[in-house]
């Protein structure tokens, strides 16, 4: 139980490379938080950090409102599970869940105990005497994590636990992690870059890019208030429609791709964006097929994906969209959609610093 | 090969029976010289079979030498052999463990010159530089000590090399997961780094203890007195008799107790390092 806040925290190497470019967030007690970003935006050193295996080279890492920049990671009373377990191939499940009791001098029958409360919990209570190298991918997985709740400390860091599981087992450990970290209701920060794992998880998000945050906040609001292009992007899948515009006069609807383009209604006028270069963000399941729509799309291509079926086309103007139709529609290339957009769904950035425009 | 041909088979096994065949035909003339009295040494053709001297033999070399100039017992020699090659392997595997962990574990200036002058030392073999290190030794009065005899053979850079390569392949993680499980860096290594190193340890035992047991030009050069000398310059010595012909019968069985040693050291051992290899724990 406690809060993590990270004050302007920055890494930067000792070859000059920026990893984390000032990261200000202050996580709630038991909330579960999750770091999201491509390979190398400096999520995992940012997590590092926070466990005190890296360095921190500007800034102020605070848990429980104390600094601990430079106390030992055992000192911090945080509990890490690594994305390859990093289980003690020599020890028994049972004395990989108690090394870490015993060198903090806990009594044995108090280790013993927690030891198989966590074990009971995650449904180890057989494989206690098993070795690490005798156990399944997912039990490995269940038995770093009982490594980290025997020590019931302040926090957990999660660094990627289910991008060594298959696709199949990753949702069903998914939901347990889920479940457990509610239950016991212990501060997270979870990374990853898989933004399903993300979306479910998370009470809150951190989008991260190139060492900085584009945006925190509910999946809801990352969902559907991308804060920039970056963000739009990056969650949902299929990725959004991000198309060039401009605003009509007025400000109150948005000209797809040319002059001859479509025009759509915004949910508020963005008079002080007029004259600037636009993207326009568009989710395909946003599009949806309306007898007198404004956007007439050319279907050039149909993946059907059994529960739903992606259409690829054009609208007059040129842009390229993909919508998001149901399976069964009997939709063909070559044919013509109408489709619209509710003002809400439609979604501006500036063209040049990629930030969302708002009314 | 999962062929299934007879001839196949019956040619491997051929192949095999001929090379165990060349392999221990002098190791099988030296045992039967070893039970045959001195005079049938020197008829010819020498036996093939083995003689009723055995037990006689093997007693008169254990208890007392052949006399000539090699006065000393062989079970003296044997135990200086052990305790010879015993320090020398266990010196080797516990400072090359320790430097090994330095190195790879530990950020400190010049690590990686440490490094480079440890592996030089690879280069050069123990005769290049065993005036200078037998002046070294002499200086400090070890002639004729254990200590003599070992120190000097102790430090050894490829078991260090050794080490740090199994030590690189040793996954970070586990390192950082002893760390946040509140293990320094003693009880890292105590707990977790040399649980994981045994069978590599058992490995260079085996290597090293050969090493040490096989030393011929140092035990020579440091030891003047006969209560320090190793079998296997002990048995050179009854070799090199003056004004008489070698005992050869005796020779042999000494010969053949020299040899029991490093065999029981590769039997026990051998499970150890096969279940090394065969099974990865990590």
């Amino acid at each position: 139980m406690a809060t993590i806040d990270l004050v302007q925290v920055r890494k930067t190497y000792a070859n000059g490379v920026d990893a984390v470019k000032g990261i200000d967030l202050a996580v709630a007690d038991g909330e579960l938080i999750v770091l999201l970003g491509p390979s190398g935006c400096g999520k995992s050193t940012l997590l590092r950090m926070v466990a005190g295996l890296e360095t921190i080279t500007g800034g102020e890492v605070r848990i429980d409102g104390a600094r601990v920049n430079d106390k030992e990671p055992a000192a911090r009373d945080i509990a890490m599970v690594f994305q390859n377990y990093a289980l003690y191939p020599h020890m028994r499940v049972y004395d990989n869940m108690a090394y870490g009791l015993r060198n903090r001098r806990m009594p044995k029958a108090e280790i013993d105990r927690r030891v198989r409360a966590a074990a009971e919990t995650l449904g180890l209570a057989e494989l206690l005497d098993r070795r690490p190298r005798q156990l399944s991918g997912g039990q490995r997985q269940r038995v770093a994590m009982g490594r980290a709740i025997v020590r019931e400390p302040k926090a957990f860091l999660f660094d990627e636990p289910l991008s060594n599981l298959d696709a199949k087992l990753r949702g069903q450990v998914r939901v347990e992690i889920k479940r457990l970290q509610r239950r016991l209701a212990t501060t997270s920060l979870y990374v990853t870059h898989d933004q399903v794992e993300a979306m479910t998880l998370a009470d809150r998000l951190v989008v991260m890019n190139q060492g900085a945050a584009e945006q925190i906040g509910t999946p809801d609001e990352v969902y559907s208030r991308p804060a920039s292009l970056f963000v739009a992007g990056f969650i949902g899948s299929p990725a959004m429609n991000i198309v060039e515009g401009a605003l009509e006069p007025g400000g109150a609807r948005v000209r797809l791709g040319g002059a001859d383009g479509p025009a759509l209604a915004l949910d508020g006028p963005r008079g002080a964006a007029a004259g600037r270069a636009l993207k326009v963000g568009i989710r395909p399941e946003h599009l949806v097929a309306s007898s007198n729509g404004p956007l007439a799309l050319a279907i050039e291509l149909v993946e059907n994906l059994g529960a739903d079926a992606l259409l690829y086309g054009r609208v007059p103007g040129g842009a390229a969209l993909v919508a998001r139709a149901d399976g069964g529609a009997p939709h063909k290339a070559g044919e013509t959609l109408r489709l619209d957009v509710a003002p809400r769904h439609v979604h501006l950035f500036d063209a040049a610093s990629g930030r969302r425009l708002d009314g | 090969m999962v062929e299934n041909r007879p001839f196949v088979t019956v040619f491997s096994h051929l192949t095999l029976i001929v090379g165990i065949g060349i392999v221990c035909l002098p190791l099988w003339i030296a045992f039967v010289a070893s039970t045959h009295d001195v005079s049938r040494m020197f008829q010819s053709p020498a036996p093939f079979w083995p003689g009723t001297h055995l037990v006689e033999n093997y007693l008169a070399v254990l208890r007392s030498g052949i006399g000539q100039s090699a006065n000393a017992p062989v079970g003296t020699m044997l135990i200086n052999s052990l305790i010879m090659a015993l320090v020398i392997a266990i010196g080797k595997i516990s400072i090359s463990i320790v430097s090994a962990y330095a190195i790879v574990y530990f950020r400190f200036p010049f690590r990686m010159g440490f490094f480079w002058i440890i592996f030089v030392t690879l280069m050069l073999p123990v005769e290049v530089r065993i005036m200078p290190t037998y002046e070294v030794v002499a200086g400090l009065g070890m002639i004729d000590t254990y200590a003599g005899l070992t120190i000097p053979l102790i430090a050894s850079a490829t078991a260090t090399f050794l080490f740090r390569q199994f030590f690189l392949t040793v996954p970070d993680e586990l390192a950082e997961a002893a760390r946040i499980d509140g293990a320094g860096p003693l009880r890292f290594f105590r707990d977790i780094l040399l649980p994981l190193s045994k069978t590599n340890i058992a490995a260079l035992f085996v290597i090293q203890f050969i090493y040490g047991w096989n030393q011929y030009l140092w035990p020579l050069l440091v030891s003047t007195k006969e209560s320090y000398y190793t079998v296997v310059m002990g048995i050179s010595r009854m070799v090199n008799v003056v004004d008489a012909a070698p005992t050869w019968n005796l020779v042999m069985a000494t010969a053949v107790l020299g040899l029991v040693p490093p065999v029981i050291v590769v039997l026990v051992m051998q499970r150890w390092f096969v279940k090394g290899l065969v099974e990865s724990e990590k």
